[in-house]
């Protein structure tokens, strides 16, 4: 078994007939908190839709965990964090509880009762995103930060390996944008959970990422966020254009 | 009320058959409501309605169909539309709702067919179209009986897969949930409470008894299970307060269990603003 726990090979992807991904490789280690930077429409939330087995790669392959995608099956080692603003319904009745329990509905297995069975885990989890004192606020009447930190705990209640996320921070006021960096850096240190984020804000994490792909339909970098310094003042701006933020990585301000 | 009830078996299979509507339609009905498919339990209503129609003109026509309970033909015709329902959203992927006009329509017009292929109205088409105290009969109930049997038990082993779909069915998929053979599980749970609710509350009335008591209990509750919880507990309470009235006014009990679920529903909207302006 290889130790990358993402793997993409020549992954192609289209919709009709607009090629969204060209011969795609990435290899996500161990342990690394991985940035996919990009412009709209470059293909970053395709990416994650072919990892998470949502889409179907049309060329090349997906691997996890070493194994092809098509034959994975354990999918409760992969935590996903959608963009808050399209995934769901406000108006749903359900308390933080009850929405950080459905994490786990896959891993319970079919007929069983997840609620009390994992109600260590549960608590841990909302715990963990400090939302201990809303667990039993409904989902709806959270601000959009609070809101995002329960579909964090949702996605980590199943303790995955893997964290996914797409644009976690759309919708949530700039004020709260680092504490949740600060949470999510914490569950890459402290748990050791391999993220994977898709993002605009760069500025904000860099001083956390480990790694960085830049995308705009083909990867146009792939690497270490130290080499990603090296190279993205001579080679960013043409493809980017105004529409990325400057990285700024520097690990002296790491004081949190 | 009590003498009459055990004096007459008619009121016995009536109000045995409301308790039962009144626990599952509320209950699914917390699901469809969330998952914003109110209409589309309207449109299937419809179609059930030309299902009866077609048994009613058959048993008229054919001496063969003549014992045959129009109650079977609704619940299938009333599946076989929760099916078309899910190939028509297919084929218009981008205006999934044209599936319930056309459904709607397409229910309505069969069964007028039917109808007027029958020689018209009579009484016993009008306790499908509004439901009736008096007209539910023993074969009904069983049939009722086993419906509400299945549907209990799949929601109960179920639970928290449709809850999962309900909220966030991207995630479901993601972490590996087949949707698509749940939502079909639900589409013909669905179409099973509309065949079994119709005889009490009637066709054209079904979906409010899906809607009515959960669009009350959203005002209230604290997350799912209590919305559920007080759901039922409404729905129960419009039908055994409509079923009532009914009996007493000579009504029919559709329009009884309706006006008491809308009366409900002020009232837990009136409380609910009421006890907003008294906090604030």
């Amino acid at each position: 078994m290889s130790h990358h726990v993402i793997e993409l090979i020549n992954v192609n992807y289209r919709y009709d007939k607009e090629q969204v991904l060209t011969d795609i490789n990435l290899a996500v280690p161990e342990g690394a908190f991985l940035a996919v930077v990009g412009p709209n429409g470059s293909g970053k939330s395709t990416m994650l839709k072919l990892i998470l087995g949502l889409l179907k790669s049309k060329g090349g392959e997906v691997k996890l965990f070493g194994k092809p995608i098509s034959k994975f099956r354990e999918w409760e080692k992969i935590g996903y964090v959608s963009q808050k603003a399209n995934a769901f319904n406000t108006g749903f009745p359900a308390t933080v509880y009850e929405v950080v329990a459905s994490g786990l509905t896959k891993k319970a297995g079919l007929f069983k009762r997840v609620e009390r069975k994992y109600k260590s885990e549960i608590i841990d989890a909302i715990q963990a995103v400090g939302m201990q004192d809303f667990s039993n606020r409904n989902i709806g009447e959270l601000s959009g930060g609070q809101q995002q930190r329960v579909f964090i705990a949702r996605a980590i209640v199943s303790r995955p390996q893997v964290l996914i996320l797409d644009e976690p921070t759309v919708g949530v006021d700039a004020k709260n944008v680092q504490t949740f960096y600060d949470m999510l850096e914490r569950l890459n240190v402290e748990l050791g959970i391999t993220l994977v984020l898709v993002t605009h804000d760069t500025g904000t994490v860099s001083n956390k990422i480990t790694h960085v792909a830049c995308l705009n339909n083909t990867l146009h970098f792939h690497g270490s966020a130290e080499d990603f310094e090296q190279v993205k003042d001579q080679d960013l701006s043409a493809f980017y254009g105004h529409d990325i933020q400057t990285i700024h990585h520097d690990h002296s301000h790491g004081v949190h | 009320m009590l003498e009459a009830i055990f004096t007459y078996e008619f009121l016995q299979n009536a109000f045995a058959a409301g308790i039962l509507i009144g626990l599952i339609a509320p209950l699914l009905g917390a699901f469809i409501v969330v998952r914003r498919l109110s209409l589309i339990a309207d449109a299937l209503s419809h179609v059930t309605l030309s299902g009866i129609a077609a048994s009613l003109f058959l048993s008229k026509t054919f001496v063969m169909f003549n014992g045959l309970n129009p109650l079977w033909l609704g619940m299938g015709f009333s599946v076989a539309g929760s099916l078309l329902i899910e190939r028509l959203r297919a084929v218009y992927k981008h205006y999934q709702e044209l599936a319930i006009p056309i459904l709607l329509s397409g229910g309505i017009g069969v069964g007028v067919i039917f109808i007027s292929l029958a020689d018209g109205f009579n009484t016993d088409l009008f306790s499908y179209l509004f439901g009736s105290v008096s007209a539910v009969g023993r074969s009904d109930l069983y049939l009722i009986t086993g419906i509400a049997v299945i549907v209990l038990l799949v929601v109960f082993l179920l639970y928290k897969e449709l809850f999962l779909l309900s909220f966030d069915e991207e995630f479901g998929k993601a972490s590996g949930l087949s949707t698509k053979a749940l939502h079909l599980i639900f589409m013909v749970m669905t179409a099973l409470v509309i065949a079994a609710s119709m005889r009490i509350v009637g066709i054209l009335l079904v979906s409010s008894l899906m809607t009515l008591p959960v669009a009350a209990a959203m005002r209230l509750a604290k997350g799912f299970k209590q919305t559920i919880g007080l759901s039922v507990l409404f729905g129960e309470i419009a039908v055994i307060v409509g079923l009532i009235s009914a009996f007493y006014l000579d009504l029919a009990p559709g329009g009884t269990i309706v006006v008491s679920s809308i009366i409900i529903l002020l009232a837990a909207i009136g409380y609910r603003n009421w006890f907003a302006v008294k906090k604030s």
